[in-house]
């Protein structure tokens, strides 16, 4: 043939229902081969308009439409929920349920780090990675079942501290069809005492696990000729395109919001926060595993302070937070508040108030506005997986299309936090 | 009131003087207040004065303030923009107003903050605020196609059309809702301190 062949640019739809756009993302891709010339997220596939739903809720009837939001890093959604009306109402919250909020923080970190890296490893080809962090997911859920009764969907912050304090004993498997009685006593083993000695048993062997992936993934050729320096974020751009979190810390900005603005007890705990240098993939993920590890030193901590400190752990005030059932079938005044609390729900003075907190995805913020009534009049969510997702057109352009697929595991997007 | 927000509320006075119609310090925040005419101007002075330093634009929001019930609104349409400062550690928030309820115009903040890109293709798919100067004023978060602004006070929870798969042609339809508004718990303002609150 004389002349060259013809050369066209595509544009290609990348999902909404493609395995590895982390939920419902439609990506329109503009390809010149296979280098991408333009990336256009369209996202709101998932918009559940939760902003205009907590307008017509009590305060406390939308604590459950917080965890749907991020639905991998449940708690600590409603934890900013929470310090959001707790700023409005300018209320003490008792030391233990701060120190229980915390743990169950970082119990968040380790378990959304965990899908986080997991995932991102098998979408980019390390299938191995996903099987064993869902190991350890599974005992964590075991911690969020065994404390508030559900797996994900917790709803077990309060405005004022937490729904109830931590349980003494942990559920047990039981014999069936499908479990021998040996397999049961293995698996109860670390089951025998209180949910904390279960976490203190997990944290003793996280670490482990840990340099278990590591061993996976760290010095891995492939892993590392698909994540080094790809998706390089210089420090100036990543705060001119609003990052936080992770994604920040890749780029060389030591900025975490429990050091820098702490809130609840992250004060007085003792924890160390990496930072990257390069502000590539690789960067972010070696963040994430050594905030897991991290993360593991405060559950530690705390569980340590909590077995030692008994004590309230949602606040008295009974305009906020429910009396006790038993003090409520005792006294005419505690059944009144019980009944107004239920019926009419609390009163959170006029103002506006912005909560952020260090979510595992970067900066998750309650920005709520009220005008004296028992609902919110303006509650915006401001989740740090959109400020990313913002970035994709300039996180992508240049780069091939399979490290598109890169880039979006490395934001850590979750359709939940994005589209709100 | 701590010191470092005395200081900032401080220098935001003398900076700026006139131009603010209003500072509040409440709740360790800052709140500034100011006119949509000087509003780009302004942002740009807190990105770029060493004074301020806000080299994150957190977020922006557009809210709607025609039932508000408690003191300060000054117009119905506002955008409340939350700016961080890495280097200074200290946050802000600037709320300004638009002048024209029938038709809301303010002006864009991206070419100071590229994170302000969504953000406000966001505030105009929801409530219909206009960004003059915006590079891609698209609808973001609802569905292609669809009509109104949906976080406006006046547009109700259920909306006004849904959507279903119609058997007989083949395809998917909308069609006027089928399902009554409802309000479980009616919406309750108490008078000023009720129940003492604060003091628990």
């Amino acid at each position: 043939m004389s002349e060259m062949a013809e050369i066209r640019n595509y544009t290609i739809n990348f999902g909404p229902q493609h395995p590895s756009a982390h939920g419902v993302l439609r990506l329109v891709l503009e390809l010149d081969g296979e280098v991408v010339e333009r990336a256009d997220p369209h996202i709101g596939l998932l918009h559940r308009g939760t902003e205009k739903l907590a307008e017509t809720r009590t305060w406390v009837q939308s604590v459950p439409y917080m965890d749907r939001l991020d639905y991998v890093s449940m708690m600590c959604n409603e934890h900013a929920y929470c310090m959001a009306i707790e700023r409005l109402l300018g209320l003490e919250v008792p030391l233990r349920a701060q120190y229980i909020r915390v743990m169950f923080d970082e119990i968040t970190r380790i378990l959304n780090h965990l899908l986080a890296v997991g995932t991102h490893a098998l979408d980019i080809g390390a299938m191995t990675m996903v099987l064993y962090t869902f190991r350890e997911r599974e005992d964590l859920m075991d911690a969020y079942e065994a404390v508030s009764g559900a797996r994900m969907h917790a709803a077990y912050y309060r405005p004022g501290g937490v729904y109830r304090d931590l349980p003494d004993r942990m559920p047990q498997y039981e014999v069936s069809k499908w479990k021998s009685a040996k397999t049961v006593a293995e698996l109860n083993e670390n089951r025998q005492g209180s949910l904390l000695d279960f976490l203190e048993d997990f944290t003793s062997r996280f670490p482990k696990y840990v340099d278990e992936y590591e061993t996976l993934l760290t010095d891995n050729r492939i892993w590392k000729q698909r994540t080094v320096g790809i998706g390089v974020v210089s420090p100036e751009k990543a705060l001119a395109l609003g990052f936080s979190g992770v994604m920040l810390r890749g780029s060389g900005i030591e900025w975490d919001i429990r050091k820098k603005q702490p809130y609840d007890v992250y004060g007085q705990l003792d924890f160390d926060i990496p930072v990257g240098v390069e502000g590539d993939c690789y960067d972010r993920y070696l963040c994430r595993i050594e905030e897991m590890r991290q993360s593991n030193r405060i559950v530690k901590q705390c569980i340590d302070w909590l077995r030692k400190n008994p004590g309230p752990v949602i606040s008295g005030n009974h305009k906020v937070a429910p009396p006790s059932r038993e003090r409520m079938k005792g006294s005419m005044e505690e059944l009144i508040h019980h009944f107004k609390l239920f019926t009419e729900g609390m009163h959170v003075p006029a103002g506006e108030v912005y909560a952020p907190v260090e979510h595992p995805k970067g900066e998750f913020g309650v920005y709520a506005v009220s005008d004296g009534a028992n609902k919110p009049y303006r509650l915006k969510l401001r989740s740090p997986g959109f400020a990313h997702l913002s970035a994709m057109d300039e996180m992508s352009r240049g780069h091939m299309i399979a490290d598109v697929v890169a880039i979006i595991g490395t934001m850590d997007i979750v359709f939940g936090d994005v589209d709100r | 009131m701590s010191e470092k927000l005395e200081r900032l509320s401080q220098s935001l006075a003398d900076r700026f003087g006139e131009q603010l119609k209003e500072v509040i310090v409440a709740r360790d925040e800052v709140t500034v207040i100011v006119a949509a005419a000087d509003y780009f101007n302004i942002a740009q002075a807190l990105r770029d004065e060493p004074e301020f330093r806000f080299e994150q634009l957190v977020d922006l929001t557009g809210l709607d303030y025609s039932s508000y019930s408690g003191a300060g609104a000054r117009g119905r349409f506002a955008v409340s923009v939350h700016l961080l400062s890495v280097s200074k550690n200290q946050r802000l928030r600037l709320r300004t107003f638009a002048d024209d309820d029938s038709f809301p115009v303010l002006s864009s903040l991206v070419d100071l903050w590229p994170s302000a890109n969504w953000f406000e293709r966001e505030a105009f798919d929801l409530f219909g605020i206009t960004f003059a100067g915006h590079p891609d004023l698209r609808r973001i978060l609802t569905d292609y196609g669809f009509v109104g602004y949906p976080f406006r006070k006046d547009f109700p929870v259920t909306g006004y059309v849904e959507m279903r798969y119609d058997q007989d042609l083949g395809r998917v339809i909308y069609q006027p809702v089928t399902i009554e508004p409802r309000e479980n718990t009616p919406r309750i303002v108490r008078d000023e301190n009720y129940g003492n609150v604060g003091n628990g």
